[in-house]
């Protein structure tokens, strides 16, 4: 291992191919770690952020929040099965919305809620909203009147809460009347009366499994319904499942070729040793102690990769346009970081059975 | 108790149907303070008799014994244990690792054995004090001139107190000045310490630093 650790740091520069092999991986693969968790955590915030642990949604809908209505006597229902414990409704309106004085058109989602999510207090009163993070980076702030949809309808900012977007657009949290005026304002043809929302929201009661709980509920209603578990419910949001399949795909394949790096190099160091590792075998370094140190050097290798791309990264991060939605979070660095150094470590072992048959005779002949 | 016992030891390597016979026979005894010089052309045998007698070879038939080893019966992992402690090796081409010191070069025996550092060390500078290379031990072997390596590449084969040393070709990439002064060297460094070498080559101009010669022709030992 000695052996191994003094030709890193006395010819660093004959690692350089592969070390900077690796770091460009190392930060292809925190970028696309970045963007997964960007457009994740951008789409799903107001769902992820909900309390409640099964989500209800009309059986036609298909699981889509936007299409699905509950109406009261179906909510009475869901209310009667075993094992609920509160409910709450919720609805989400897409639109367009400006500040007052102001041109630019704002993306936002309207959501109409009674149970309070993680982060947001109680619904506000009418006419007024809580507006997520996101918004106030689009220039809003506490005061400011939007006026939403084609009908502009007007909503004051009393505060803003973090982490609740819905499907890359920021969330304007409101109480359910209010929510009610703009959808049915703003699209006639899917008006909402009262009483209705897209989706009940289901606490559980403690001790009940949600997953049971979803079942009772779907036949409790007949087949009316069609129940979610919380994070179900995160995954039939549009494209979240096929942006996760596609992106997961990306970065298997980015650590498969980050193996194949660290497995070429090793392997090209090790026929280049030939002559060096049958002379420490013939002074009886045994063949596990040769193949360590050529591990040692990849996963040192990988880790100055790692340190170096996510450095790089993290600076990337920095200056890529806002829309863009890198976000590099520390969870996604760590578990990267791990799977690049266990792949490099994977990779140098393909050169173990050349080790193991290298002669040592061929020292002295 | 000799340093090394040949007996009847055959080495056979196969090519396709065919059978070549390396080494035919062969016994051999040399004693535990002793130097002896094989001498044969290329092709003789004498790196394989070399191999064998230093656990890098096993024998097709025959019986090897080095100190109160039997080196003929070990596996290829007692082997491996062996070589670390029983024999030292001077390669021909002096094969020292480039990336480390003239010490390191000594130390790396220890280490691959085993044994404590602060022992191993001292060592190392007890032999390069005696080879001379004291105000080299800090330089990488890329530095060393190629008498220093060889100088190097005797000290290192020395580091395990091995029974017996075995040396292919000291002399074969040096002049004969040179050549020389690393006989001398390999005499004054084995003698005395009860260590036996067995020292290959086919330049009948180094046999006389030897005790005796011993030479071998077509795989068989000459008496």
């Amino acid at each position: 291992m000695s052996l191994a650790w003094r030709e890193l740091v006395r010819r660093p520069g004959r690692f350089a191919v592969a070390g900077g092999a690796l770091t460009l991986l190392v930060v292809l693969l925190l970028l696309l770690g970045g963007l997964l968790d960007g457009l994740y955590l951008g789409s799903t915030g107001a769902i992820r952020a909900q309390r409640a642990d099964v989500f209800v949604y009309s059986a036609t809908a298909r699981d889509s929040i936007v299409r699905s209505r509950i109406e009261p006597d179906l909510r009475e229902q869901v209310e009667r099965v075993d094992g609920v414990e509160a409910t709450g409704g919720l609805g989400v309106a897409m639109l367009g919305a400006t500040v007052e004085g102001d041109d630019d058109v704002l993306d936002v989602a309207v959501t109409g809620y009674e149970l309070a999510p993680e982060g947001v207090p109680e619904p506000p009163a009418p006419g007024t909203g809580y507006a997520d993070e996101r918004l106030r980076a689009d220039g809003v702030r506490v005061g400011d009147v939007l006026d939403v949809g084609p009908a502009g309808v007007p909503v004051e900012v009393v505060d803003f809460v973090s982490d609740t977007s819905y499907l890359q657009q920021g969330a304007l949290w409101v109480e359910p009347g209010t929510w009610r005026t703009i959808q049915t304002e703003s699209r006639p043809d899917a008006a909402v009366a009262d009483g209705v929302f897209q989706v009940v929201l289901v606490v559980a009661g403690e001790g009940v499994d949600a997953g049971e709980l979803a079942d009772r509920i779907d036949e409790a209603t007949a087949g009316a319904t069609s129940s979610l578990t919380r994070d179900e419910a995160v995954l039939s949001l549009p494209g979240i499942r096929q942006q996760n399949s596609v992106f997961t795909a990306l970065i298997g394949v980015t650590l498969f070729v980050a193996g194949l790096v660290a497995a070429l190099f090793f392997a090209l160091v090790t026929l280049e040793r030939t002559s060096l590792y049958a002379t420490l075998k013939a002074l009886g370094a045994p063949s596990s102690r040769l193949a360590l140190g050529v591990v040692l050097q990849s996963v040192v290798v990988a880790l100055g990769a790692v340190v170096l791309g996510g450095t790089i990264t993290v600076a990337l991060a920095q200056v890529i346009p806002d829309a863009v939605p890198v976000q590099v979070e520390p969870s996604r660095v760590v578990t990267s970081s791990l799977l690049v150094l266990v792949t490099a470590a994977v990779g140098a072992l393909v050169s173990l059975r050349r080790i193991v048959r290298i002669d040592p005779a061929t020292a002295i002949s | 108790m000799p340093a090394l016992v040949m007996e009847g030891v055959r080495k056979v390597y196969r090519s396709g149907d065919e059978e070549v016979v390396a080494l035919d026979h062969a016994d051999l005894v040399v004693g535990d303070d002793e130097m002896v010089t094989l001498l044969g052309p290329s092709g003789s045998g004498k790196t394989t008799l070399l191999s064998i007698a230093g656990g890098l070879l096993t024998p097709t038939e025959g019986r090897v014994v080095v100190g109160d080893q039997v080196v003929s019966d070990l596996d290829p992992r007692q082997l491996t244990a062996f070589r670390q402690r029983q024999v030292g090796f001077v390669f021909q081409s002096v094969n020292l690792v480039p990336f480390l010191t003239a010490r390191e070069n000594l130390t790396v025996v220890g280490e691959l054995a085993g044994r404590p550092r602060r022992e191993t060390g001292e060592q190392a500078d007890r032999l390069l004090e005696e080879l001379g290379l004291a105000h080299r031990a800090g330089n990488l072997a890329t530095d060393l001139s190629g008498g220093e390596r060889q100088r190097v590449a005797i000290g290192r084969a020395l580091m395990n107190d091995p029974k017996l040393v075995l040396v292919d070709e000291p002399t074969s990439a040096l002049d004969t000045k040179m050549g020389e002064a690393v006989m001398e060297l390999l005499r004054n460094e084995v003698t005395g310490r009860g260590v036996a070498a067995v020292v290959v080559t086919h330049d009948t101009r180094m046999t006389h630093y030897t005790d005796r010669t011993v030479e071998i022709v077509d795989g068989r030992l000459q008496a």
